[in-house]
């Protein structure tokens, strides 16, 4: 029984994350549409794209690889299985004992490095140059990430995922600065991992300046829809980690799914310990809209950076990291 | 009955060690018969590498044995010793020369046979020499072990020494490994602590004041230290890889290097009894340096071997920072987190020892198929090389760093033994390591960026020029050889619960602390280095997940999605006219690496003028370290020696004198 | 160890100093510089008014509330029309470059944390873990005057140095006595002013604001104004 709430619990979560990605990049999009006073496509939008896309032709390269038509399908694996381990709903995870932050930022990467390589495959000067772009970004960013995990591990003394949200909305609630710093960082870090205004311009095609775009140039149909849908996939993980991490309150318990769903015990529990699972549902939905918003605003409000401004603006994330690692020494213990 | 059991491994070394001579005779003999060199010389010899390393794993748990060969001078007689420590490096070293002899079977096979017979004859008197190094059990065989290993490798670095380059490569590879042999030869002379008596039996029972064990240390430190590449005397690395042919590049990256490693630990944790904190602040800030140093330099590198070298450079740094955590926790008396602590360092210098033999075996196959050294002249060879692209892929993603292969499980352990720090009684420590920890992230996936870069300028895109349009499929004996490698890396990373098991093994003899009580209660599936709830991390399952969906999501895809896919040009944007110049380059991706961390190189730039009607644009990032650190020394050296040759005078009357004052000198001493 | 609610608060905004200290080295505009300027006095004044609650010291209050007006209101506002009289919203050079700055800026951190440790222990306050971050977000404003090139990131530099002193203050013993506060922010006032009509005349001498030229004095030969170069 308790394992295949357990399971169900997973699945539930693994799917939602799964099925609202396009949504809420849909709605990052419309609010960015709002606030520069344009009517946007609605943010039902990337759905409509994904239809398109998958019954269309493939159109491949002469010289593509098998490495460049297997990668969408990887990535997505690798997004899949991030999103088994990152607890938005409840901390009930059966998987996620697999893999813990250290391994999770390894997924991210993972799925960054068969990207770039399928990149380079074709042999074209946008492809090879856009790898390049993203390996320059990911080598401050992903140690950044790493640090603010290394932060939150260092005040619940874990790494696992779940542990550390347990931790900090559960038993060891209190005010920790050192988390002013890692949330710092890491919504640089989002940013830059999310190919977002300061760094990367998700709507351009303006040859010079991209660099996710100037990727995925060669991926057509359903290659990139996959692609897209991982990548829409990668935002929403980052927002719900910064959520789990910085404000974990309202995600459900291991046991609320159980509760929740003996519907002949419920006399014996009080209506919040009930309805604690519906409940981080909605608390998720609202939290995310508002993520969603304050990306757009954050995107709308600033300006692209050159290129060789990334790595100042990464290399001052990473060391908001590590300053947040420093705090929690000189105030925390 | 168990004494002829415990017998048993020293023999099998020994058996091993003279097998692989004869080898190198017989094949320097047969010369002018190619194919017994290659069909018989080097499989057998391949073999007798596995067989060590077979027996070496069974050998792992069990006590110490010891042989003495009545060899070398009178009263001092070969002591050979294997033990746990011997018994890991052994199996390193078995399983590299499996993968590497049976490449080299076909790798040499259109050379001539003047040098065929040398290298047969040096590649094996190489590993012989390696082998001794694990299992000497006193200063005189360790030495000896030690040159036959620098002197070898030195010739093979030299074997075209037709090319100044290579001259001069060797000549700086020569120098150091003689400073360092120098250190060591000191190093021994203070450990024995003026018995007399040079067995580590001795040294291991000499009780050394303070001031005496920090001199042993730290000249074990420098002269491993210049083995292993740490900073400042890391100079010869780059310069001998490219140099040698392949399979010996990948044995002297993928062993050599480590056999220093095992000296340090030999030196640290079992001849020295005490250790101080400050050896272990200090090894791990070198260490550090050195890792990030040689991935920022692996980043600009245009040739594809001066790359792998400075990569080894970051590994031995990282492998050096643990070392230092190690010696930091044993000293404050932390015997579980040293016991992970070196647990990483031992993984990791077992995954660097595969994935770096099997990177060089790739570079070999390449250059030996395109003629070119160079990234400039490569690439697109995924569609003519697909064996050698696929096990390099494995390769490099094992060297980022990557789950679910072996590379990720030791950075993952070494992190690990980084966040448990805080307990350190010392608050600047305690708040280094966190920075320090910062430095090794960094250090991780600018390795990721490094490999980015060596695979797709090689295998992907378009070639760069005619020759890279060459391939060479290789034989079977390349393939296997490289296989046996990458299914390594594979495994290694599959199954960390045993490694980690076996390397308990060690730990429990050095620093007499071992992760598996604690980590046993999970079962083998989860990786669970001291508790389950602060941390866990299970391979198999990360794998089978991953393969799983994407498999799932493939299948899908094409039930519901059938379409069929049509080949065109590429988009590209739209611009028409695509060559293959205009792909990214190997100065192209270094280019970055160098304007953030301009610092750290010395640049030299060479800008045309608007004007100039041919156009030439040179930029060369070299070594800070030669103006630094070398160049002074060697001045310094210069101007002394012109000092001293001011008593050369030609005079025989002179001489004479000289060797006249010097025996009064001597006389007035002995007095 | 459980600390109270006011003791984590005022760990929480001491550690926002810091991170606007950071945040001032790492910024490159002036307009920027001058709000978080005011930010810093925000903070300031913030946790003075805790500290004031939690202790129940009425001085505290009123030391709160002229740092409102003066570091909040009146300074930013004096800046900001500087800046837009002298035209100089452009952005500011630096002479080392930012993420170089930031890794000394963590060296000093370390550094000035492990010089207050012995002095916080001394002090009884709830606050004492504090001071070393004052001490750090001092150390830093010093190295943010340290690597500008222009005047005007050089005053905002001192005048946060200031604020730093008055936190550490806080933290270490409550504040300062009352008189000694008042004095301190007259003299920034008049102090401030006074740079005001100094950049007036660099900037008519050599028509920039950039310091360097100041190093002309130093030879004699040139005069400044008659010679100007290219």
């Amino acid at each position: 029984m308790k394992l295949a709430v357990s399971i169900l619990s997973q699945v539930t979560q693994v799917m939602i994350i799964l099925l609202a990605a396009p949504l809420l990049a849909g709605w990052v999009n419309q609010c960015r549409a709002w606030l520069q006073n344009k009517r946007g496509p609605g943010a039902l939008q990337p759905y409509r794209n994904f239809a398109k896309l998958f019954i269309k032709d493939v159109v491949l390269a002469h010289n593509a690889s098998i490495l460049f038509r297997a990668t969408p399908y990887i990535l997505l694996g690798c997004m899949v299985l991030a999103a088994g381990i990152v607890p938005v709903v409840a901390t009930d995870l059966p998987f996620a004992r697999a893999a813990d932050v250290i391994a999770l930022v390894g997924i991210f990467a993972l799925a960054r490095v068969f990207l770039a390589l399928a990149a380079m495959d074709i042999g074209t000067a946008f492809g090879s140059m856009g790898a390049r772009r993203e390996m320059l970004i990911a080598f401050l960013a992903e140690p950044a990430l790493l640090m603010v995990f290394f932060t939150a591990s260092l005040i619940s003394q874990s790494t696992s995922l779940n542990t550390i949200v347990e931790t900090l909305g559960h038993e060891k609630l209190g005010i920790y600065p050192s988390l002013a710093f890692a949330a710092t960082a890491f919504v640089m870090v989002l940013l830059a991992e999310n190919a977002r205004i300061p760094i990367d311009n998700p709507a351009t095609h303006l040859e010079l300046t991209m660099v996710h775009e100037a990727m995925i140039l060669e991926y057509s149909a359903r290659h990139l829809a996959l692609i897209e849908w991982a990548s829409n996939i990668k935002l929403m993980l980052y927002a719900s980690i910064g959520l789990c991490l910085f404000v974990p309150w309202g995600i459900a318990r291991a046991d609320d799914l159980t509760i929740f769903l003996s519907v002949w015990n419920w006399r014996d529990f009080s209506t919040a310990q009930i309805f604690a699972y519906p409940i981080a549902v909605l608390c998720l939905a609202i939290k995310l809209l508002i993520a969603g918003a304050g990306l757009a605003l954050l995107e709308t409000i600033s300006a692209k950076m050159r290129i060789f401004r990334a790595p100042e603006f990464l290399g001052t994330a990473f060391l908001f990291a590590v300053l947040g690692m420093l705090v929690h020494f000189l105030l925390e213990i | 009955m168990t004494a002829a059991f415990e017998l048993l491994s020293v023999n099998v070394a020994l058996v091993v060690i003279v097998i692989w001579l004869s080898l190198g005779i017989l094949g320097f003999i047969f010369r002018d018969h190619p194919r017994f060199v290659h069909h018989f010389v080097f499989p057998i010899g391949a073999v007798a590498g596995l067989i060590l390393a077979l027996a070496a794993i069974t050998n792992l748990d069990q006590a110490p044995t010891l042989a003495t060969l009545p060899l070398g001078l009178p009263d001092f007689p070969f002591n050979l010793r294997v033990d746990a420590l011997s018994a890991f490096f052994l199996i390193l070293l078995g399983t590299c020369v499996f993968g590497v002899s049976l490449f080299s079977a076909g790798y040499f096979r259109d050379w001539t046979s003047q040098r065929l017979g040398l290298l047969v004859l040096q590649y094996h008197f190489f590993i012989v020499g390696m082998a001794l190094v694990l299992i000497a059990d006193d200063a005189l065989v360790f030495m000896i072990a030690w040159e036959v290993m620098a002197l070898s490798s030195y010739f093979l670095v030299t074997l075209d020494h037709h090319e100044p380059q290579n001259q001069a490569a060797g000549f700086i590879y020569l120098l150091i490994a003689h400073l360092g042999a120098l250190c060591l030869l000191f190093c021994f002379g203070a450990m024995q602590d003026w018995y007399g008596d040079y067995t580590f039996e001795v040294m291991r029972d000499a009780h050394l004041s303070g001031p005496s064990s920090t001199v042993a240390f730290l000249l074990a430190l420098l002269g491993f230290g210049a083995k292993a590449g740490l900073l400042p005397l890391h100079i010869w690395l780059p310069e001998a890889h490219p140099a040698a042919p392949s399979p010996v590049s990948a044995l002297m990256s993928a062993v050599m290097l480590k056999t220093a490693i095992y000296g340090l630990l030999r030196v640290t944790f079992d001849l020295l009894d005490t250790q101080l904190w400050w050896w272990g602040a200090l090894v791990l800030g070198v260490g550090l340096l050195t890792a990030l140093f040689g991935v920022m330099f692996a980043a600009v590198q245009t040739d594809i071997k001066r790359l792998l070298a400075y990569s080894s450079i970051e590994n031995m740094g990282l492998l050096a920072v643990a070392f230092g955590l190690t010696i930091l926790f044993n000293v404050f008396n932390m015997p579980l987190l040293a016991a992970l602590s070196l647990t990483a360092m031992l993984y990791h210098a077992l995954n660097h020892t595969i994935f770096k033999a099997l990177l060089f075996l790739a570079t070999g196959a390449v250059t030996h198929a395109t003629g070119s050294r160079c990234f400039s002249g490569l690439g697109g060879l995924i569609h003519r090389m697909p064996w050698v692209a696929g096990f390099s892929l494995i390769g490099i993603l094992a060297a980022s760093g990557l789950p679910p292969l072996n590379g990720f499980v030791s950075e993952w352990l070494l992190l690990q033994s980084f966040l448990l720090t805080p307990g350190l009684p010392h608050s600047y420590l305690n708040m280094l390591v966190p920075v320090a920890a910062a430095a090794i992230a960094l250090a991780a996936s600018l390795a990721a960026y490094v490999m980015v870069k060596f695979y797709g300028l090689i295998f992907l895109g378009q070639p760069r020029s005619t020759g890279a349009a060459g391939s060479d499929p290789g034989n079977v004996f390349q393939q296997i050889g490289m296989a046996w490698l990458a299914m390594l890396c594979v495994i290694l990373g599959l199954i960390p619960h045993w490694v980690i098991q076996s390397i308990d093994y060690v730990t429990q003899s050095l620093i007499g602390a071992q992760l598996a009580p604690a980590s046993a209660k999970n079962g083998w599936l989860l990786i669970t280095p001291l508790s389950s709830a602060r941390a866990s991390y299970s391979p198999i399952i990360f794998m089978l997940m991953i393969v799983l969906v994407t498999f799932a999501v493939y299948l899908l895809v094409r039930k519901y999605f059938r379409r069929t896919s049509r080949r065109a040009d590429p988009w590209d944007c739209g611009y028409p006219l695509q060559t293959s110049r205009m792909q990214d380059t190997a100065e192209g991706f270094g280019q970055p690496i160098s304007q953030i961390f301009e610092p750290a190189f010395e640049i030299e730039r060479v800008l045309p003028s608007p004007a100039d009607i041919k156009p030439v644009y040179r930029k060369r990032q070299t070594d800070r370290f030669w103006a630094w650190f070398y160049q002074p020394i060697g001045n310094a050296v210069e101007w002394f020696s012109i000092k001293i040759g001011k008593l050369q005078h030609g005079r025989i009357q002179w001489y004479l004198l000289y060797s006249f004052a010097t025996l009064l000198v001597l006389l007035i001493f002995v007095r | 160890m459980h600390i109270p609610i006011t003791g984590q608060l005022i760990n929480l905004f001491a550690a926002l100093q810091l991170l606007i200290g950071f945040a001032m080295l790492s910024q490159r505009r002036v307009v920027s510089l001058i709000n978080l300027f005011s930010a810093q006095g925000l903070v300031l004044a913030i946790s003075t008014l805790i500290v004031a609650y939690s202790t129940g010291q009425v001085h505290l209050v009123y030391s709160a509330l002229l740092t409102i007006t003066l570091k909040v209101i009146l300074l930013p506002f004096l800046l900001h029309r500087l800046v837009e009289r002298l035209h100089i919203r452009w952005e500011v050079e630096t002479l080392i470059n930012i993420p170089t700055a930031m890794i000394v800026g963590i060296g000093l951190v370390i550094f000035a944390f492990n010089l207050a440790m012995p002095i916080s222990q001394l002090s009884g306050t709830v606050i004492r873990s504090t001071l070393g971050i004052a001490l750090a977000c001092m150390l830093l404003s010093f190295l943010m005057m340290l690597t500008r090139r222009k005047a005007l990131p050089q005053v905002i530099g001192f005048l946060s140095m200031e604020n730093c002193l008055l936190f550490a203050a806080t933290s270490a013993t409550y504040g300062m006595p009352m008189v000694v506060e008042f004095g301190i922010a007259l003299d920034l006032l008049i102090g401030s002013l006074i740079l005001g009509m100094f950049f007036f005349q660099v900037r008519e001498t050599f028509d920039s604001l950039d310091l360097q030229h100041m190093e002309r004095f130093k030879d004699g030969q040139n005069k400044p104004g008659v010679t100007r170069e290219s």
